[in-house]
């Protein structure tokens, strides 16, 4: 694209007075352009006034205590479900953090003029797009048929899947922005690259880095489909060694929906809400974060 | 800059003379320098005496800074770049692939263009090398980043704010954290990069007052677009121009009476 | 003089010698980041192993006529990806349709229109519906969206296009219930404008704003300026975003599976259920065994190609004119 083509073209219009034509197609533009906002933040706004309307309907004590109750029975919670989700966005984070932020810190810090590196960094960006119901099918053939059982680890690896390269790509975007001139006074002072990295860069990127580890836990805290085939769901308290099914929101909300009883519809709604409260909250304070000085 | 005149003997009269029979400390021995294929230093050679003050000067892209990166190996961190020849430092050539590069650097301390303070309280900024290298006892510890804050002439003003971070402090104070930070490692040799290029005249008049003080402990190099910085606070001064020495000689001579007509065109402003 | 700063240089290279910073540790670290990195590339080809061997039952057994095929018998074991391969693609197709004009409607607004104190929260909202989990989109589009859907579009729409040729058959309900491959498209679309939208902003933003200020210096309109420099301007990246917004739609599972209507059969008109790659593999996965389950990792492994393709060619048109 020739950057002067554009503007000769314009030139070319300008001596024409503005006639009528042009003035509509202006309007024309403006207003869809308004409109096309305004549909975003209505679809927004109506999501959000459905998950408080019906939401907050089912909201009781027993909600966070009790666990999911059988098909057609009254009463019961979502407190099994919302320990569940806890717990494998728990172990998703905690499998991703450290892989990510290493990864991201070689592809920052060492392999800025390897080739391996690019390769890496491009097949990040591809998975960090890839549709999360493969990454379902990916765990269950590593984790849950060799193990001839699903699971709240497999469900938290499939999860980690899904926020390492997240957390790669901002790692990387945020030690890039640290300036060469303090690795170099790092190492000016005889600290090896490890010692840098450690004290110095991530210091420096700390804010943006943490930033994407909250970004996320945004991302997997609502991820239902790859929990399908990992975790799956139970209803009722699972057991401690997280083997066997695990309840989790997502799954619960899915099954719970589509069901004809009227009680898990509700227990439904309470979960959605709750869940998307807590992902939107999560959005905010991450971009609250970075917006902090500190992020350089 | 063009019509400035030659530096006067007033200014250089300040300062103390070139010591001839000081030993030398780094010895460039037919250094070549490459980034990639551009031939970015030409065949230098050079001694630098203990402590004495030497300025490069030449116009921008000369190698200057090139030259004193070649002298911490700072350049080994892009691995497009190579130095090819000898330096001495007191005797051992420093390109030698065996040397270690980490205690290569806590000998030879560098500081920048513009401060690198790094994002920690004042204290860790200037013990950062002291923990690298010393396992030193708190109290010790105290009293070593107090001697180099004090000989950074920074004490004064950070002595109640140790913990506050580095970053807070204005342009030539974090400038002057760095140097403590540099010192604070006793290094041989410091080596200074335009330190005072991002600076106001105020800042910049005191890192020279602190670089003279310096010169009483260390072997300093200094790399400045400045003439008349050259002129202030060197003992001696090498020319460099299109990657090749020029000239170099006491700080006197070279500026009162070049030998290269090179070397009195830029001196006098001609060019550069 | 010179016996002096000999003893001092010995003296400094003993205190030296006491501690140096260990290059094992500096090894291991770094070996720690590069396995790391190399984890990510792993995952990726552990991802292709697993579909293609779990779906290479299934390939061998129907070979080439798994694409061909429009089956999907549990009885007689007889299985074929086509209805799901063409709801797939329709209902991605239909959300670039819908979600395309919006997303570069919002990124003009955003980056031209919108007064400056309206600019942060406007954005904010937009990229808050990134935000969103797609299971929420799924019940948002099944239990508000749906009906509506329902009784102002597809029974409206039926009655009057019903007899007439080709939109007789394409845009007629048989059951007007709301769900089909159409509201999934719609779905899919408000599911992708937050991306599309907020890479384009980020492209137009790039535009240096000498080259616009120029444009409306000579007496351009916001239209013009648009349509001649901007969009000129960032088309690459523009396909780039919309490439990656065509790739998310692909793939997205729950909000479909909610409202696409799960049908096994193809059908002619937009209006009809149907199902894509992602919402059978969700419904039928933790039920299947067999053949079954070997059908549905090959369509997992389709699923995961034409993605593939799709994302891989985003990434180079989004990154060129990063790079640039």
């Amino acid at each position: 694209m020739d950057a002067t083509n554009p503007l000769s073209d314009v030139r070319a219009a300008a001596p024409i007075r503005v006639r009528s034509g042009r003035r509509i197609a202006d309007r024309v533009l403006r207003v869809s352009c308004l409109v096309a906002t305004l549909i975003g933040a209505v679809v927004l706004g109506s999501i959000l006034l459905m998950l408080i309307l019906e939401g907050v309907k089912g909201f009781s004590p027993g909600l966070f205590v009790e666990p999911t109750p059988g098909p057609g029975s009254d009463g019961g919670g979502i407190a099994n479900a919302i320990l569940g989700s806890l717990v494998l966005t728990l172990i998703g984070i905690v499998v991703a953090t450290p892989i990510g932020v290493m990864a991201g810190t070689y592809l920052a810090e060492y392999g800025r003029t390897s080739k391996l590196a690019d390769l890496i960094r491009f097949l990040n960006d591809i998975l960090l797009s890839a549709p999360s119901i493969l990454i379902g099918l990916f765990v269950y053939t590593l984790m849950v048929r060799p193990m001839g059982t699903y699971s709240g680890w497999a469900g938290g690896v499939a999860l980690a899947i899904i926020a390492t390269p997240v957390i790669v790509r901002t790692t990387e975007d945020m030690l890039r922005l640290v300036p060469g001139s303090l690795r170099e006074a790092g190492a000016a002072l005889g600290a090896p690259p490890s010692r840098v990295i450690l004290s110095v860069t991530w210091r420096a990127a700390s804010a943006g880095i943490v930033t994407g580890i909250i970004l996320a836990l945004a991302r997997i805290a609502g991820e239902t489909a790859p929990l399908l085939f990992t975790a799956l769901n139970n209803n009722s308290w699972f057991s401690p060694t997280l083997m066997g099914g695990v309840a989790n929101l997502p799954v619960m909300i899915y099954q719970f929906a589509l069901s004809p009883y009227p009680n898990w519809q509700s227990l439904a709604w309470s979960g959605a809400l709750l869940i998307t409260v807590t992902i939107l909250a999560l959005s905010v304070v991450a971009r609250l974060v970075i917006k902090n000085p500190k992020a350089r | 800059m063009n019509a400035a005149p030659a530096i006067t003997t007033a200014q250089l009269s300040g300062r103390s003379q070139a010591d001839e029979t000081a030993p030398v400390r780094i010895a460039v021995k037919n250094l070549n320098f490459y980034y990639g294929t551009f031939h970015g230093l030409k065949s230098i050679n050079l001694d630098f005496r203990d402590r004495q003050v030497t300025a490069l000067i030449g116009p921008s892209g000369c190698g200057k800074s090139t030259l004193l990166r070649t002298f911490n190996r700072i350049y080994s961190l892009y691995p497009e770049q190579r130095a090819e020849g000898e330096i001495l430092l007191d005797g051992r050539n420093i390109l030698d692939q065996k040397v270690d590069l980490n205690d290569l650097r806590a000998r030879v301390g560098m500081v920048f263009q513009k401060p690198t303070p790094f994002p920690m309280s004042i204290y860790d900024n200037v013990a950062f090398g002291l923990r690298l290298y010393e396992k030193l006892p708190k109290a010790e510890l105290d009293l070593r980043v107090e001697e180099s804050l004090r000989k950074a002439a920074l004490w004064d003003e950070v002595k109640d704010k140790l913990k506050q971070s580095g970053m807070g402090l204005s342009g030539g104070q974090q400038q002057r954290l760095c140097i403590a930070r540099t010192v604070a490692q006793r290094p041989e040799v410091i080596l200074f990069d335009e330190p005072t290029s991002a600076l106001d005249p105020i800042s910049t008049g005191r890192i020279e007052e602190l670089i003279e003080q310096l010169r009483n402990e260390f072997t300093i190099a200094i790399v400045t677009h400045n003439m008349q910085q050259a002129a202030r606070i060197s003992q001696f001064t090498a020319f460099m121009y299109l990657g090749e020495l020029v000239e170099f000689g006491p700080t006197n001579r070279i500026f009162m009476n070049p030998e290269k007509r090179q070397t009195q065109d830029y001196i006098t402003g001609r060019f550069g | 003089m010179t016996a002096l700063t000999e003893q001092i240089a010995l003296a400094r290279t003993e205190s030296r010698l006491r501690k140096g910073p260990s290059p094992g540790l500096d090894a291991l670290f770094r070996g720690a980041a590069f396995g790391s990195a190399l984890l990510v590339l792993l995952v990726l080809v552990g991802i292709l192993i697993s579909v293609f061997y779990g779906g290479w039952p299934a390939f061998r057994e129907f070979g080439f006529g798994f694409l061909t095929s429009s089956a999907w018998n549990i009885g007689t074991e007889q299985y074929g990806a086509l209805v799901a391969i063409i709801g797939t693609l329709a209902s991605a197709l239909l959300a670039l349709m819908i979600g395309v004009p919006l997303s570069l409607g919002i990124a003009v607004y955003l980056t031209q229109l919108c007064p400056g104190w309206a600019r942060k929260p406007v954005g904010m909202t937009i990229e808050l519906l990134a935000s969103v989990p797609s299971i929420i989109y799924g019940m948002w589009g099944l239990f508000i969206f749906a009906p509506l859907f329902a009784r102002f579009v597809q029974v409206p729409v039926s009655n009057l296009v019903e007899g007439l040729p080709i939109v007789g058959t394409l845009l007629y309900a048989r059951v007007p219930s709301g769900v089909g491959i159409l509201t999934a498209g719609i779905i899919l679309a408000i599911m992708i404008v937050p991306f599309v939208a907020s890479i384009t902003r980020d492209m137009l933003d790039q535009i240096p704003t000498m080259l616009r200020e120029s444009a409306y210096g000579i007496g351009c309109t916001t239209w013009e300026v648009v349509r001649h420099v901007l969009v000129p301007q960032a088309s690459v990246s523009i396909i780039g975003a919309i490439m990656l917004g065509l790739g998310r739609a692909l793939g997205e599972t729950m909000a479909v599976t909610f409202v696409i209507g799960n049908a096994n059969r193809l059908s002619s008109s937009i209006f009809d259920p149907g199902s894509t790659i992602a919402s059978r593999i969700a419904n039928e996965f933790n039920e299947a065994d067999g053949m079954q389950l070997n059908a549905l990792m090959a369509l997992g492994c389709i699923l995961f190609l034409i993605t593939f393709v799709v994302l891989i060619i985003a990434r180079l048109l989004v990154r060129r004119v990063k790079v640039a």
